[in-house]
């Protein structure tokens, strides 16, 4: 990631600032030409809403391509020659986008389903009926401004919320009503907003009360030392006395030693600096080459766009934009992210 | 010579009252709960331990063994149900819950046992009696006991909760409750065990006083929830080694105003509490912020 990590944001500079450059309202031909896209601002969500979501993700019918090499190797192919591929995966139509993951996915059940979200604050509506699945091996990006539910989102698959509508279903069984402490157990990890460390406890306690519950698998605490290199030396510490980077990377060792299935990021940027938030998502694929999933909520669009292998943008607690990033246009997520027609507001989702 | 006395017999009561207090301070620091039923729960101890003895005749000394896991249990069950129930609400809901407790619990004691002075008496010949140290100091056995007592209790909660995987729970669910729930900690399993805990000690306080003094279904209230209060406020609320020292200066300041007028005792140790309670809010040992 870290070699791969200069060149891809030039790579996606380079297109954004290309996109606003030359078209400014129509731009038909690019998006007629990403057809699979499901670009959804305002969807009516009476009629099958889910099933429209999920369309760019149904199989076709096709067999799958040859592309089942893992995400990683696929990013990078897809991030170094950006607009090359960009063209490959355009001239179909848009049809060996959909099969090559497509079929990919067919082939498991989706690990996290999450059907017809409805969550309310009290009296706030902080989801509508939002919709998601979530395949093994997954790196699934929600990107969203402020207030959009991405937390929400999280959390009530978590299981720290209820929904008052909809469903979530984990490994094929339903846990909406399933306590959070029982669904950790089994193998949703969840690494909260603000890092939520024990202050009190040293990095190595908060470890072990990660572990308390662990399921078997590749993550001990000497593996999270190995992963943080840093972090042995000061085991001792208390987790008040850590920057903020170092406490991120506590969080999630915390989650780690667990051994969960999927891994629920919730905005690991939030309050970090840009460096320390690349050498954080830097570690992700040494984290999913063990064989985790990853579901991931980030207010930084550009940084979850290098990471994501499937992305879906929450705008006022509604799905906006649903696929791949490569399939996603930057005036796309612009719009689907402020849900403004026009662009404004240039630059502010790069850092 | 007086003074020193008085200061060696403040000491070995502060043991008692830091056995009032420990559980006070447990409760407070991992529930945010602030048990003001937490006098009379000592009392039932002394009065499950005045029944257990009368029907099967141990000596007074074990009566513990069955008293403290009873008084464990209840705690378990009334944190599980009532005082849940209660925090699910708020954190104020629990300061009136368990001051309803406090006076369910008195009065049924009135109406069921009667308002008659109970005492756990003693007969072992080694605990009754007292040594001298010189012609002024005599220190009695049982004071001394209890003071032992409570300096084991303290340390063995200390080990408890530092160094068992339990323990470690206990302290990651009084930090951040919902990030102990994304570990798989139930928190309120941990804080059913947490209470057994605090209940447990609260029953050792329950027999201790009833062998150092008498008590009455008033007693709960009207000296061990305030004597744990104090001792618990000049200590520093939760933290244990502030709970003895908290305990060891209420009780030398009594004995020293006990020395001054007959009637300033407990007034001397009101003027402490109130000092601390204005020049160091956060007590003589300050636990380390969490929050």
């Amino acid at each position: 990631m870290s070699e791969q990590g200069p060149s891809e944001p030039k790579g996606r500079g380079d297109a954004w600032t290309e996109e606003r450059g030359t078209s400014d309202t129509p731009r038909a031909p690019k998006g007629a030409a990403r057809s699979g896209l499901s670009d959804t601002p305002r969807e009516p969500k009476g009629a099958a809403p889910s099933g429209l979501s999920d369309t760019p993700r149904e199989p076709k019918g096709a067999a799958p391509s040859g592309l089942t090499s893992d995400e990683g190797a696929r990013r990078e192919d897809g991030a170094s020659r950006a607009p090359g591929g960009e063209r490959d995966n355009t001239a179909p139509g848009g049809e060996r986008e959909d099969t090559a993951p497509g079929g990919e996915r067919e082939d498991t059940a989706p690990i996290l389903e999450v059907r017809e979200l409805t969550v309310h604050h009290g009296q706030l509506q902080a989801l509508d009926h939002v919709s998601l699945r979530v395949f093994p091996g997954e790196v699934y990006a929600i990107i969203g401004a402020n207030g959009a539910g991405k937390s929400t989102l999280l959390r009530t698959i978590a299981g720290l919320h209820q929904p008052t509508e909809g469903s979530i279903r984990y490994d094929g069984q339903d846990v909406t009503r399933v306590r959070p402490e029982r669904r950790a157990i089994s193998g949703i990890g969840m690494v909260p907003e603000g890092r939520r460390l024990f202050g009190s406890l040293t990095v190595e306690e908060n470890l072990q009360v990660g572990a308390t519950y662990a399921r078997k698998g590749p993550w001990t605490i000497e593996r999270v030392y190995e992963l943080f290199s840093w972090m042995k030396d000061r085991r001792a510490q208390r987790t008040e006395q850590l920057s903020g980077g170092e406490q991120q990377s506590v969080a999630i060792g915390r989650a780690l030693v667990a051994n969960p299935r999927v891994l629920l990021l919730d905005e690991l940027s939030l309050g970090l600096a840009p460096v320390v938030v690349q050498r954080i998502y830097g570690m992700l694929p040494e984290i999913l080459a063990t064989g985790l999933t990853v579901l991931l909520v980030e207010q930084d669009v550009s940084q979850a766009l290098r990471v994501a292998s499937h992305l879906q943008c929450l705008l006022e607690g509604r799905t906006t934009l649903e696929g791949k990033p490569s399939e996603v246009t930057p005036e796309q997520v612009e719009v689907a992210y402020f849900g403004l027609r026009t662009p404004v507001g240039e630059g502010s989702e790069e850092p | 010579m007086v003074w020193v006395n008085d200061i060696i017999q403040g000491i070995l009561v502060g043991g008692l009252y830091a056995l009032f207090a420990c559980g006070l301070s447990l409760m407070f620091g991992v529930m945010k709960v602030i048990n003001l039923a937490h006098g009379d729960l000592a009392i039932i101890g002394g009065y499950i331990a005045v029944g257990v003895i009368a029907v099967t005749h141990i000596p007074v000394l074990w009566s513990f063994v069955i008293v403290v896991p009873l008084m464990a249990v209840l705690g378990y069950v009334l944190q599980r149900s009532v005082i849940q129930a209660a925090l699910d609400r708020s954190i104020l809901t629990t300061l009136l819950v368990t001051f309803g407790l406090s006076v369910v619990i008195e009065n049924a004691l009135l109406e069921f046992v009667n308002a008659n002075s109970h005492s756990l008496g003693v007969n072992d010949a080694i605990i009754t009696s007292s040594f001298s140290i010189g012609s002024q100091i005599s220190i009695a056995y049982l004071l001394l006991l209890i003071f032992v007592v409570a300096v084991v209790v303290l340390t063995g909660l200390q080990y408890f909760l530092s160094r068992s995987r339990y323990g470690r729970m206990i302290r990651a669910v009084a930090d951040d409750r919902e990030a102990a729930q994304l570990s798989g900690i139930d928190y309120r399993h941990v804080f059913g065990i947490a209470a057994a805990i605090a209940f447990a000690t609260v029953a050792l306080a329950g027999i201790a006083y009833g062998m150092y003094s008498q008590f009455s279904p008033t007693t709960g209230t009207d000296t061990i929830l305030l004597f744990a209060f104090a001792a618990v406020v000049i200590g520093g609320l939760g933290s244990l080694w502030g709970t003895l020292l908290g305990g060891v200066v209420l009780g030398v300041s009594q004995a020293i105003g006990a020395q001054i007028s007959g009637s300033d005792e407990f007034l001397a140790g009101y003027i402490v509490f109130l000092a601390v309670l204005v020049l160091r809010p956060q007590g003589l040992i300050a636990r380390k912020a969490t929050s």
